[in-house]
């Protein structure tokens, strides 16, 4: 008897082919829109077209004489039932329906439900909305000045624009090490607003059944389970009559986390007009009213001994939240994980103070494929690296190699507080500079710059915590941020396996079967996996913020050793040894002393049906739920060279290479896949995708023609490089990758260009490094930051 | 033949035009009863309950929805329904035979060229209409091909391949590689 070859069956490393394709290329995915329920409705959103305004009146009757139309939804009528206000995942409230004010442009005013959208878009013109404008606060320099408008004036005791002050690391010893720097490199940056914009927008389908009580709403959500807990609290319905099915996402990237005003008014909708209700949202919907992504605001200081050497971080960061606090960030972390920046140096001091604001902006502040604002961290931290190093005038690759955490120095306690537990990050580094070729491209750009040709070369690296939990630091609303799985194997040997997950794209149908393979040999074909509908899933916290595989994919691990240990026992039975003479091998227990005699894994799940000992439970199930020790930190070096036109600021992308080092990989295939995935994000963010306001609170950015999204022509390909040093805590060794290039990406390609423009005395541009901007740095010889500025047409 | 949207409200309201369309899809002639205003992508989705062509956007830029129209890719949000009368149309759903798959759909398969799918359909019609005039592009000639298509998820390098991966197959099916041997994929 020969073992099984793990990669035949589909195991560990295999780069299995994805089984959702084939829905997917037929054109047979299920996605919210493609869903009919005999009877449906339909529901359009009237928006607010201005960022502040107080509502004078809302006149529907004209809606209400259309011929189709069932039902029109105010924010008065929502106030009656106590629904003009919803709790957000961050302890703030958002108005469903606006009532006093509407607070940003695009914010839900009313609702119609008709026979068919075009209908209920007719009825949304015929409101009339009578509002008395306001003046808007588009960002958090104005929120905080003297005598600015209170936004939330609706908050018992909310005097000014400010949500939070938070502080975290220790300011005592940061100030000593500043004291002791033989210099202070100073950096202010603006991550600009962006927006996930999956292709699909959000929507659902609401089905109150009043025969039995039951509601059952399709959405487009990353994390049904938190919207089940919140359409119990919100809509007051008990929980086990409430059942979310996450059908196919067309992408979500952290758009489809919160819980949207156009959710709760279909459940409504349907709850009154006890017929299915289904609202799928415009992309202007979805750009101007979901949750967006960054728009925060840094100063940053590094302490600088003469050699190199990082002493000290001070960091102080602004955010615009928009007009509500509604990003779901884990409770303890007002400004999600920014305090992981400068994780993969070693600084023995460092202090965080951030602030968040509201203005009359859309609300978010979203993980947009990213861990709770680790974005922003990693693009401050790569960008501060790179300014310090050029203020000392050490290169940019010393400097980071002189301050990386050393790879014998692990488990290492961050100057913040975090445990990173394992890396390779001078590996990382050299593979990538090798890949590169650095040296020589360092020659190369001297002697183009004798022709006048600028040639510029960006580093970043970084690792950043992946995979919340652990519980004990991390929860939303309370609810522990654990993850779970639960596996059947039938009596043939095929198994059904469901998680808390919600794969959009991730490839959760095929990689988790993999799992399952490599821990019982059962083959990956053998084992189906579902997920997205709380009725059948375990509970847990759905997907986003890369915590996929290092939650629910451990908990597939380790569901499948209780089925593995309990397949032990049947298989000490049929083999008539005990427990402990037994031996596995993938696929196979054997008799320790007699290797040939043994039985298959498919022979014990038939057992476990047939032929069970005296006294066991029949059956092979069990379920698992994984609250993780720590978090994944997976390291990653991108590296990407530019050359600049200084007569136009355009710069092309020469090369990008990219090392990431995410521990074990289950499917390489999908992992590089999701690489080039990030560092395609990466560019947009560099390049071109932002969305920014003029002054009177218009959003600029509202479609796909303002919002500039990187097609197959303009996007560069890729060189991706592999390092893997197993997570020491994973179950299979494994870290989050999801983000990784989104995170660290962007601060690679600012990096390169600022490089090419070296000697300007040009130490930073903004992101979006838009070919106007870049040329005004170079002509000009000075920064350009903030949002670009928009001109409002007189 | 088909309602005004979908089955649910099969009598028109007073007032409301409706033009009868008769449009060859994927091979067979179907009729609907439409609104002169209707898309010709929700005519194919709700109307004709053929669902693969995905709407993305509002504005013509996501290519979610691009149909072959008399062979030529259109985005079918930008078309009304009534426009489509008389014309043939291919949907995702007309890309394969009962048994077997289209090479372009077979090479977005074996190159991962999608994630999370959505934007799938309308690439490989793209893609489709490409080929159908080019049996053997050059990377760049593919990328500019499906430069009217959105992806979000896989940054488009392995879209790229899928498309050079069913090239190089079917020119082998149509025997006009000079030596098939070498860029069988």
């Amino acid at each position: 008897m020969t073992a099984l070859d793990e990669i035949k069956i589909g195991g560990l490393g295999a780069s299995r082919k994805r089984v959702e394709d084939n829905r997917f290329i037929r054109g047979r995915g299920n996605y919210v829109d493609d869903i009919v329920l005999p009877g449906m409705l339909h529901m359009e959103i009237l928006r607010s077209p201005l960022a502040h305004a107080r509502i004078r009146s809302v006149d529907a009757s004209k809606a209400w004489d259309i011929p189709g139309v069932r039902l029109v939804l105010t924010g008065e009528m929502m106030a009656t039932r106590n629904l003009a206000w919803m709790p957000t995942l961050s302890y703030d409230t958002q108005a469903v329906l606006a009532t006093d004010k509407v607070r940003f442009q695009g914010q839900e005013v009313a609702c119609v439900v008709a026979d068919d959208p075009y209908i209920a878009k007719d009825a949304c013109e015929a409101i009339v909305v009578d509002y008395e404008p306001l003046p808007p606060i588009v960002n958090p320099q104005q929120a905080m000045a003297d005598g600015a408008p209170v936004i939330r004036d609706d908050k018992e005791n909310q005097h000014d624009n400010v949500i939070y002050d938070w502080e975290v690391g220790d300011k005592d010893g940061t100030d000593r090490a500043f004291a002791q720097a033989d210099m202070v490199s100073k950096l202010e940056l603006h991550y600009p607003r962006s927006h996930p914009s999956p292709i699909e927008c959000c929507g659902s389908i609401a089905d109150f059944n009043r025969a039995t009580s039951k509601l059952t709403v399709y959405m487009t959500t990353q994390a049904p389970h938190i919207i089940r807990a919140a359409v119990a609290l919100v809509a007051e319905l008990p929980e086990h009559m409430i059942r979310i099915v996450s059908p196919d996402l067309g992408g979500g990237f952290g758009n489809k986390v919160p819980v949207y005003p156009g959710y709760v008014m279909s459940i409504l909708a349907s709850i009154l007009l006890e017929r299915p209700v289904k609202w799928i949202e415009d992309k202007s919907g979805n750009l101007i009213s979901t949750g967006f992504a960054r728009d925060v605001y840094l100063r940053g200081e590094l302490a600088l001994r003469r050699d190199g050497k990082i002493l000290g971080v001070r960091m102080h960061t602004d955010a615009d939240h928009g007009a509500f606090f509604s990003d779901a960030q884990p409770s303890k972390f007002k400004i999600g994980l920014m305090h992981s920046a400068f994780s993969c140096y070693d600084i023995p001091a460092a202090h965080l103070t951030a602030r968040g604001m509201y203005t009359n902006k859309a609300p978010g502040g979203v993980a947009y494929r990213c861990s709770f604002r680790v974005t922003e961290a990693m693009f401050f931290q790569e960008r501060m690296v790179q300014a310090a190093a050029d203020d000392l005038g050490i290169d940019q690759a010393e400097f980071r190699r002189v301050n990386f955490v050393r790879d014998d120095d692990f488990p290492h306690r961050t100057a913040f507080g975090f445990l990173t537990d394992s890396g390779q990050y001078g590996k990382c580094l050299d593979v990538g500079l090798e890949a590169v070729g650095y040296q020589d491209f360092l020659l190369q750009k001297a002697e183009a710059a004798k022709q006048g040709r600028l040639l510029g070369i960006g580093i970043s690296t970084m690792t950043e915590p992946l995979g919340a939990g652990n519980s004990r630091e991390f929860d939303i609303l309370g609810i522990k941020m654990f993850d779970s799985a639960e596996l059947r194997v039938h009596m043939t040997g095929k198994a059904l396996l469901r998680t808390g997950a919600k794969t959009q794209g991730q490839g959760h149908e095929t990689t988790w079967a993999q799992i399952v393979a490599h821990e019982l040999g059962i083959p990956a074909e053998d084992v189906t996996v579902e997920e997205g509908d709380t009725d059948t899933a375990p509970f847990g916290m759905g997907t986003y913020a890369s915590r996929s595989t290092p939650v629910a994919g451990a908990a597939v691990a380790m569901v499948s050793r209780k089925v593995r240990a309990k397949a032990r026992k049947i298989a000490a039975h049929l083999l008539e040894v005990s427990e402990e003479d037994v031996d596995w091998e993938l696929g196979r227990f054997y008799v320790r002393s007699a290797p040939d005699r043994g039985v298959t894994i498919q022979e014990c799940a038939a057992a476990a049906y047939s032929n069970m000992p005296d006294g066991m439970e029949p059956g092979l199930e069990n379920n698992a739920y994984y609250d993780p020790p720590n978090l994944t930190w997976p390291f990653a070096c991108y590296i990407v060279t530019v050359e600049v036109d200084p007569q136009t600021g355009v710069w092309d992308v020469l090369n990008v290479v990219a090392v990431d080092d995410c521990g074990v990989r289950i499917n390489p295939m999908i992992v590089e896949g999701q690489i080039m995935g990030g560092l395609t994000e990466a560019y947009a963010m560099s390049s071109m995708q932002f969305i920014t306001f003029d002054a009177e609170g218009n959003c600029v950015g509202s479609n796909y023609m303002d919002y500039l999204l990187p097609t197959a022509w303009e996007t560069p390909g890729f060189e991706l490089h592999e390092v893997v040093t197993p997570c020491p805590h994973h179950p299979i060794g494994a870290k989050g990758v999801g983000e990784c290039a989104a995170v660290g990406g962007p601060a690679a390609f600012v990096n390169a260009v600022i490089d090419a423009l070296r000697g300007t005395g040009v130490r930073n541009i903004d992101m979006p490094l838009l070919p106007d901007r870049v040329h005004e740095a170079l002509t000009m010889r000075h920064d350009v930051s903030g949002a670009p500025p928009v001109r409002t047409e007189d | 033949m088909t309602s005004l949207y979908e089955e649910v409200a099969p009598e028109p309201a007073a007032g409301v035009p409706v033009r009868r369309v008769t449009i060859t899809v994927n091979g067979e002639r179907r009729s609907a009863d439409v609104e002169p205003r209707l898309l010709l992508a929700h005519l194919l989705r709700h109307g004709f309950r053929l669902t693969g062509t995905h709407t993305g956007c509002d504005t013509s830029n996501c290519g979610a929805c691009t149909v072959l129209f008399d062979g030529a890719a259109v985005k079918s949000c930008t078309m009304l329904a009534v426009q489509a009368d008389g014309h043939a149309v291919t949907t995702v759903e007309g890309l394969a035979t009962a048994s077997e798959l289209h090479p372009i759909q077979e090479g977005f398969k074996d190159e991962h060229g999608l994630q999370c799918g959505f934007c799938t359909p309308g690439m490989m019609m793209a893609a489709k209409a490409l080929l159908d005039e080019n049996l053997d592009p050059t990377e760049d000639e593919v990328r500019w091909a499906l430069s009217g298509n959105l992806c979000r998820c896989t940054g488009y390098q392995n879209i790229v391949k899928s498309v050079l991966w069913a090239a190089a197959k079917l020119r082998a099916q149509a025997g006009t590689d000079a030596d098939p041997g070498q860029e069988q994929p």
